[in-house]
């Protein structure tokens, strides 16, 4: 019996459970791996996730353990806590959350081509302006694929910093919102200055477009440009059609329409 | 005893062997990328392996970070046709016997006894049972001490670790003949010293 139980003994042995801090430690001493750490957004707090080529996800959860289940299925691999984000990525990732992601470095591995060009383009509307799943599609190339857009940034896995809050439906109703539904986009769009209201007055009045008298430019609503016409010069227009017959074209900075 | 297998049995490649040769084509292609896979699947046993040689979880835990850092070193200056052809296992068994031997800088290796490991401890059991384990393996670890260190490694690569001889050989760098004489009067030795504490 002392020569089974000499083998089982070392058997048990080699499977002498490794403490939790080794893993983690191997990859802060290498620079590797994905780290998280709390961050204040406005909805409150979310998980920022990043790897050593930037941010990598940005959510609302509980709690870390269920961040990091979310991660673990949604971005596959494993995420470790950090405490607080790097210094230098700190600064950048709180002005992102705030509205202004233009400095945040991200890294979209792991997702499709369309999806990655879905997210690039949506991080070129500014802070304060709002455009349609259908622009997105134009400004991809990919002019008939709008369903796919939304569906697309529905999966959207570092919202806020990239503001698919600011994709609404062609008639500028709010439409859908992944990180907590209709009533959340509003309020994201409420602290970047945009009020939704407005929004829907202008669903309601078919409005799709603003134009100026003086300068026969036409503008998404909200687009900077557009939001300088005076109400004596303001011209408003149900299609990109309507537009153009009454001799107006599409504004360079919010690129409206395709240009003719 | 020993036969040779049937050509096309030979050809059988086990599902861990599979897996291995998965995920070396994967960390040619993408070192960073795939390095804390080949981490969290081999850390368990390199630190198991250590700790039994060193009797010490806490300088084994230092060890085997070492380890994998200077593997991940090694892995960046391969070509990819060396890092698809590498049996990893042993390779980093190999490169952990190395970092411990640095780590004590040259001295024979010396087994630090500790009298609580820190190991999982099963909230099933029972305390006694838990005691009764902890006890059993504190005394494997003292007969463990007792044996030339050469064949402590061989015995925990085959009897804890389930290597081949040919692999021990690889891992230790020594010649088959003389890993099998090892692995056999070590566990030899080991019985003889378990047997004999028991009597007391």
């Amino acid at each position: 019996m002392a020569e089974d139980a000499v083998e089982a003994g070392l058997r048990e042995l080699g499977r002498w459970p490794a403490p939790e801090t080794l893993v983690p430690g191997v990859l802060r001493r290498l620079g590797l791996g994905c780290w998280y750490a709390p961050a204040e957004g406005p909805l409150g707090t979310v998980f920022v996730a990043h790897g050593p080529a930037g941010v990598v996800a940005v959510r609302r959860e509980s709690s870390g353990a269920e961040f990091e289940a979310w991660f673990r299925e949604h971005r596959g691999g494993t995420v470790h806590p950090a405490g607080e984000l790097p210094e230098a990525l700190a600064a950048a990732v709180a002005a992102g959350l705030r509205g202004d992601g233009r400095g945040v470095t991200v890294d979209l591995g792991g997702l499709t081509d369309f999806q990655r060009d879905v997210l690039e383009a949506t991080r070129t509307i500014p802070r304060g302006e709002v455009r349609t799943y259908g622009w997105v599609a134009r400004e991809i190339g990919r002019p008939g694929a709008v369903r796919a857009v939304g569906t697309a940034l529905g999966h959207n896995p570092i919202p806020l910093v990239i503001p698919c809050h600011r994709v609404v439906q062609g008639d500028w109703r709010l439409g859908q919102y992944s990180g907590g539904g209709p009533e959340a986009k509003r309020r994201v769009l409420a602290a970047e200055g945009i009020d939704a209201g407005e929004l829907e007055a202008l669903a309601r009045a078919r409005v799709r477009f603003h134009g100026s008298d003086s300068t026969r430019i036409f503008c998404v609503p909200t687009c900077r440009s557009a939001r300088r016409i005076t109400d004596a010069h303001r011209v408003a227009f149900g299609s990109e059609r309507e537009a153009r017959s009454a001799g107006y074209r599409p504004c360079r900075l919010c690129r409206p329409a395709a240009a003719a | 005893m020993q036969q040779t297998a049937p050509a096309d049995e030979r050809r059988v490649v086990s599902p861990r062997a599979r897996a291995g040769a998965a995920l070396v084509e994967r960390l040619a292609a993408d070192l960073d990328g795939v390095f804390e896979d080949v981490v969290v699947e081999h850390q368990q046993a390199l630190f198991a392996f250590v700790t039994g040689l060193c009797g010490d979880p806490g300088r084994a835990e230092e060890v085997v970070q070492d380890a994998f850092v200077r593997a991940h070193r090694a892995l960046g200056g391969y070509p990819a046709d060396r890092v698809r052809a590498l049996a990893l296992r042993p390779w980093l068994f190999r490169i952990a016997l190395n970092a411990l031997r640095n780590s004590l800088r040259g001295r024979h290796l010396q087994l630090v006894l500790v009298e609580t490991p820190p190991d999982g401890v099963d909230p099933g059991a029972g305390p006694e049972a838990e005691a009764l384990r902890a006890a059993e393996r504190r005394r494997l670890l003292r007969a463990l001490a007792s044996i030339p260190e050469e064949q402590r490694a061989a015995v925990l690569l085959r009897y804890a670790h389930d290597l081949s001889y040919p692999r021990i050989a690889e891992v230790q760098g020594r010649p088959l003949g003389t890993v099998k004489s090892d692995v056999h009067r070590g566990i030899e030795a080991l019985r003889r010293r378990m047997g004999a504490e028991v009597e007391v």
